[in-house]
């Protein structure tokens, strides 16, 4: 299976057709084929706060949004989800690289992949954590959800079902 | 003139425009000045009209104009690069550089002082960046809104505020209202 393939065809097939992306590593494969996509508009920000700005008026424009980013983006993302996102109750997912987690060959991103889960309980936000291939599996019925709810949805991406860092 | 002399002056443009107002007293004083379903209010979040702005010009079709300010701008200076790698030309971005940061008790930002918001505006790839000085807002933007064509206003203005009640429509109301006006 081509995961980064497996992740814009869902993208695709439910609706979502306006893409931005902070970049990470691991990310770098999925946001090569979204920037391929012609069915989706990427548009790369330059902070994942910007970014949400954008999905944020790309959804009132009637198109539905989604935001790939570091886990190190939630320290940064905070008060938009909460003044933004959550408090005029928009639907955002957001697929996460979980840099820190196992198979991490670098020990500075292991500091906020120990608050990660713990900020997104904090803000009420329904999370799914990917760490096999398969629970990719589950990415259609997350976007089905985020978008029944119309709220901010994470989906967390480890370096396992990435199939690893680097040559780790 | 301050920012709220300039909201009167260009209500009339503005009300049949898609508007996205940035937070604070900005906000509140379009709401009391002239509140309609095609405003977009940010009841917080500092920083990001322009960036909420973008992605609805870039969504639909219709023209929005960004209400924005010097102090916003510079803290999502990242911005500037965004809008001038995708500027679509139904998007105007309207900074009232007054100098300060209004809506917090009028310290003055560095736009006041050596920065130039248009230079970095230019420098950051946007095409068509225009200043204008405070009496001459409306026809500039009635220009710029003619023009068909993604435009940076940066409109140098006095610093001071109006004396307006805080916005307490629910934030739901304001999103699903503005959304609804959007697809009509
Ligand atoms: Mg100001």
């Amino acid at each position: 299976m081509n995961i980064d393939k497996r992740i814009a065809d869902e993208l695709v097939a439910n609706d979502v057709s306006f893409v931005t992306t902070v970049p990470c590593k691991q990310l770098a494969g999925v946001i090569e084929e979204i920037d391929q996509r012609d069915d989706i508009f990427h548009i790369p920000s330059n902070k994942e706060d910007e970014g949400m700005g954008l999905c944020a008026g790309a959804w009132m424009g009637g198109k539905r949004p989604a935001i790939i980013m570091q886990n190190t983006a939630i320290g940064v993302t905070i008060n938009t989800l909460a003044t933004l996102i959550q408090y005029y109750r928009m639907p955002l997912p957001m697929i996460i690289s979980y840099r820190g987690e196992l198979r991490e060959p670098v020990a500075c991103q292991v500091e906020m992949a120990v608050h990660t889960k713990a900020l997104l309980a904090q803000m009420n936000i329904p999370t799914y954590h990917f760490h096999w291939q398969k629970d990719v599996e589950e990415f259609d019925n997350i976007l089905k959800y985020t978008f029944m709810c119309n709220k901010p949805v994470a989906i967390l991406t480890d370096a396992n079902f990435w199939g690893g860092y680097g040559d780790q | 003139m301050i920012r709220s002399e300039i909201l009167k002056e260009i209500a009339p443009i503005l009300r049949d425009q898609l508007v996205v107002c940035n937070i604070g007293i900005p906000s509140q004083e379009l709401h009391a000045i002239d509140d309609q379903p095609t405003n977009f209010y940010m009841l917080g979040t500092m920083g990001l009209a322009s960036s909420i702005g973008l992605g609805l010009a870039l969504a639909q079709p219709k023209p929005v104009v960004v209400i924005d300010g010097d102090g916003s701008v510079l803290t999502n200076l990242g911005t500037l690069p965004t809008i001038g790698n995708n500027c679509p030309d139904n998007y105007i971005l309207m900074i009232i550089d007054n100098g300060s940061y209004g809506s917090t008790g009028d310290q003055p930002t560095y736009t006041g002082m050596k920065t130039d918001l248009a230079g970095m505006a230019r420098a950051a790839g946007c095409e068509t960046v225009i200043e204008v000085q405070d009496v001459d807002t409306g026809p500039a933007l009635q220009a710029a809104l003619d023009s068909g064509k993604g435009t940076v206003m940066v409109v140098k203005c006095d610093s001071g505020n109006a004396k307006m009640p805080v916005i307490t429509m629910d934030p739901v109301v304001i999103r699903d209202r503005f959304m609804k006006a959007v697809a009509s």
